[in-house]
């Protein structure tokens, strides 16, 4: 396909614009919607696992092997190759100056591609650490290394090189995403190999959990969370076309958030033998965490002032204001279950990925989605295609996601309510199978919510097929 | 300041971020597994639980299965005493998982007799019908590696003999499996301190009568089945179609389990629901 000149390239006699690379951005939406829709499908089909295990058809097939490879091409190849696109795309344009080296994000390109595949091979064949989110055996960590060093070296020159003297808030997010994963994920990768697909954790035991989670929790902040607010804190205004309310809550907000987050791991870990002083720090951090995450939603909300009418006629607005929405859901609802005695309720339960799905399909695919939208005709140089697809889209995805969530958390109360309830004679009121057998009404309902968040995205990509095809060319004003 | 020097910048962010690791990750380490975390009796994996340890991760059972007993009443009724630190020190890694899509398996060993797992393992649903964990009949299809194992325990410094290896010979993933599910929160052999006696009159509560034995048939159906058989005359589990026993004794038996055979004990039942059963059993024939 030949696309028009995309707007903001610089065209002959005008050096006065800066060189952007916006193919770079475009290539990797393309490959970040590829995983993504990889994860939706395997997401599909592990929710009908649970309710007929006879679709666990093979080994390489079976619920075990194919829930990771759900999370990691969500997380990895959906989340952040969507924030390669986008870090380069904002990075590009808050520092009025193009990609550092355009070679080595071309390689970039690819040698993620090549990780996110090598991943789901090695998946499928068994390969694990076991550990969630960190299941990549130490060959594969081998290659995310490089791939982030890379990243961040390229993202970190573009910066030192830019022509804007004030770095934006966008800047801030995207380079404490660049120092958390780097620390996080060296720390926690730490192995001994005994074969090149196996190894043994650096940690043992109760040290090996900590470890684990203060990873694990933390990858939501500084993958699930700080990529997604950079996204937002630099589209909504673009798309409103109003400025962020107030820099100085930003500041706060952003500093606070950074700091706290790493306190806060051990929630997972709530009742297990890790030390009590971990469980209390975590449980503290998690509930003071609350006012730096509703610090930017407040922010967020109030840069609609004068402007939410363009939650009618601005479908980007709608997916960024919705997003955001779920964020503020999602800080608060963490928190509450990051307390001791709701956690004893209903850790262990569905409740907890009615919980996940919120923050993933709800809060960061949102926020992807409306960016993607925002770059359309940058990308393709091209309008949408039709903004009747994207409206559907935006109400497909939405219902998904609450009729999982909602589901999960009907299932999750009533799951905990019946591990917990005892006879008048101390005895357990249900078996552990008497609770199974209960939620097989809600696992459906889980699944139809999946193809109809499936649905959502196949919309999407037919709208932004037809646009990079059949798209009206964008007025030269518009650049 | 900070606004306009991205170096400057990434040093506050990483000073932001150590502060909270070092103190909830890094400082835990100087407590965490020493000497006063150490629980007595607790063994090293051998080679073949080692080896089903791994096959328990390469099939990603720790998605849908916890490692951890909460110190809560409901945790421990159902699941036996709850987890201490010092019995995971040998665990590389830990595998505590987050959900219980699956029961929790921390003291799994010996709760169920060898037979059990097998079967269970190869095909769930004969043995629990309601189950949705997926069959993983494959095990028994493919051979234990011994060399790999003797790396594996050296880098794990675990204690091995060449015999051990040796004893590894025509091994399968199923038998390595089992052995790994019969270890767990096993080592002290807990259970047979653990088994419960009935604290109380051992009085069957009320007269028998045909809901009561209907109630009792369905809890059979329920909890015995899978090893007795619906019909009573056994399979992994003995015949117990003509048992005479006196009711008392039935109660006691089914009450605390007999351990190390294999028959569980059903206390967190509750002493009503084990006599509504034995009322059933009773009246053999009488369905």
């Amino acid at each position: 396909m030949k696309f028009p000149a995309p707007a903001g390239q610089r065209k002959e006699g005008d050096m006065e614009r800066p060189q952007y690379d916006y193919a770079i951005v475009r290539d990797f939406v393309h490959w970040s919607i590829f995983w993504g829709i990889a994860a939706v499908l395997v997401g599909v089909l592990i929710s009908f696992q649970l309710v007929a295990p006879k679709l666990n058809l093979a080994p390489w097939l079976s619920y075990g092997r194919l829930r990771p490879l759900h999370t990691n091409a969500g997380i990895f190849g959906w989340g952040i190759g969507s924030f390669f696109a986008l870090f380069y795309y904002v990075t590009q344009r808050l520092c009025r100056t193009g990609i550092w080296s355009r070679k080595l994000a071309r390689f970039q390109l690819w040698w993620f591609n090549a990780t996110i595949a090598a991943a789901a091979v090695t998946l499928l064949l068994g390969y694990s650490q076991s550990k969630e989110y960190h299941e990549l055996e130490w060959p594969l960590d081998i290659m995310i290394v490089v791939l982030w060093v890379v990243f961040s070296v390229n993202i970190v020159m573009t910066i030192v090189r830019r022509k804007e003297e004030q770095m934006y808030i966008s800047l801030w997010y995207i380079m404490a995403t660049l120092v958390g994963v780097a620390v996080l994920f060296i720390v926690n990768a730490a192995a001994v190999p005994v074969s090149l697909f196996k190894s043994y954790s650096a940690y043992a035991g109760t040290n090996d959990a900590n470890v684990q989670w203060w990873f694990g929790h933390n990858a939501v902040a500084m993958v699930l969370t700080t990529p997604p607010l950079a996204i937002f804190y630099y589209f909504l205004p673009k798309s409103t076309g109003v400025p962020i309310y107030s820099h100085r809550l930003s500041i706060i907000a952003f500093w606070s958030l950074i700091f706290m987050y790493l306190w806060t791991g051990a929630h997972h870990l709530l009742w297990t033998p890790v030390p009590d002083w971990i469980q209390t720090l975590a449980m503290a951090f998690s509930l003071m965490l609350i006012a730096p995450s509703w610090g930017s939603v407040i922010n967020g909300y109030l840069s609609m002032n004068g402007q939410w009418h363009q939650m009618r006629d601005n479908y980007l607005v709608k997916f960024l204001i919705l997003g955001i929405t779920f964020y503020g859901l999602q800080t608060l609802q963490g928190p509450l279950q990051a307390v001791r005695s709701f956690s004893a309720f209903i850790h262990y339960t569905e409740w907890v990925p009615g919980h996940v799905h919120m923050g993933t399909m709800g809060w960061v695919s949102m926020v992807l989605f409306a960016a993607i939208y925002y770059l359309t005709p940058k990308i393709y140089g091209r309008e949408i295609y039709s903004e009747k697809l994207a409206n559907l889209h935006f109400w497909l995805v939405l219902t998904g996601q609450l009729v999982y969530s909602v589901s999960m958390w009907i299932a999750g109360v009533m799951q905990a309510s019946m591990w917990q309830a005892m006879n008048p004679d101390g005895s357990l009121t249900y078996s552990f199978v008497e609770v199974l057998s209960k939620l097989y009404p809600y696992w459906w309902v889980r699944g139809a919510s999946g193809i109809i968040y499936l649905a959502g995205v196949a919309v999407f990509v037919y709208n932004l097929y037809m646009t990079a095809k059949n798209g009206r060319a964008v007025a030269e004003a518009a650049a | 300041m900070w606004e306009k020097n991205p170096v400057l910048f990434l040093v506050l962010a990483f000073c932001a971020i150590m502060a909270g690791s070092i103190v909830t990750m890094i400082a835990p380490f100087a407590t965490v597994n020493t000497e006063a975390d150490r629980v007595p009796g607790v063994k090293p994996y051998t080679a073949l639980e080692l080896a089903g340890r791994d096959i328990y991760i390469r099939e990603g059972c720790n998605n849908c299965h916890t490692q951890t007993v909460r110190p809560l009443v409901a945790d421990v009724l159902r699941y036996g005493p709850y987890s201490k630190s010092g019995e995971f020190v040998y665990d590389r890694p830990f595998l505590w998982g987050s959900r219980r899509t699956g029961p929790d398996l921390a003291r799994e060993g010996g709760k169920y007799g060898d037979e059990w797992h097998y079967q269970h393992m190869r095909d769930p649903r004969s043995i629990v019908p309601e189950s949705n964990m997926p069959a993983y009949a494959f095990l028994d299809h493919e051979k234990i590696d011994p060399d790999l194992t003797r790396r594996k325990m050296k880098v794990l410094g675990f204690p091995c003999t060449e015999a051990d290896i040796k004893a590894l010979a025509g091994k399968t993933a199923m038998d390595a499996m089992v052995a790994y599910l019969q270890k767990l929160g096993n080592d002290d052999n807990w259970r047979e301190a653990a088994v419960v006696e009935y604290q109380g009159e051992t009085k069957k509560p009320f007269e028998d009568d045909a809901t009561i034995r209907k109630a009792g048939r369905r809890l059979y159906l329920e909890h015995c089945s899978g090893c007795h058989g619906s019909d009573r005359t056994g399979s992994i589990g003995p015949d117990i179609s003509d048992i005479d026993m006196e009711e008392e004794e039935l109660f006691n038996l089914i009450y605390g389990g007999i351990p190390g055979s294999g028959m569980p004990g059903f206390s967190n039942l509750g002493a009503d629901r084990i006599w509504k059963m034995v009322t059933w059993l009773e009246h053999r024939g009488d369905e």
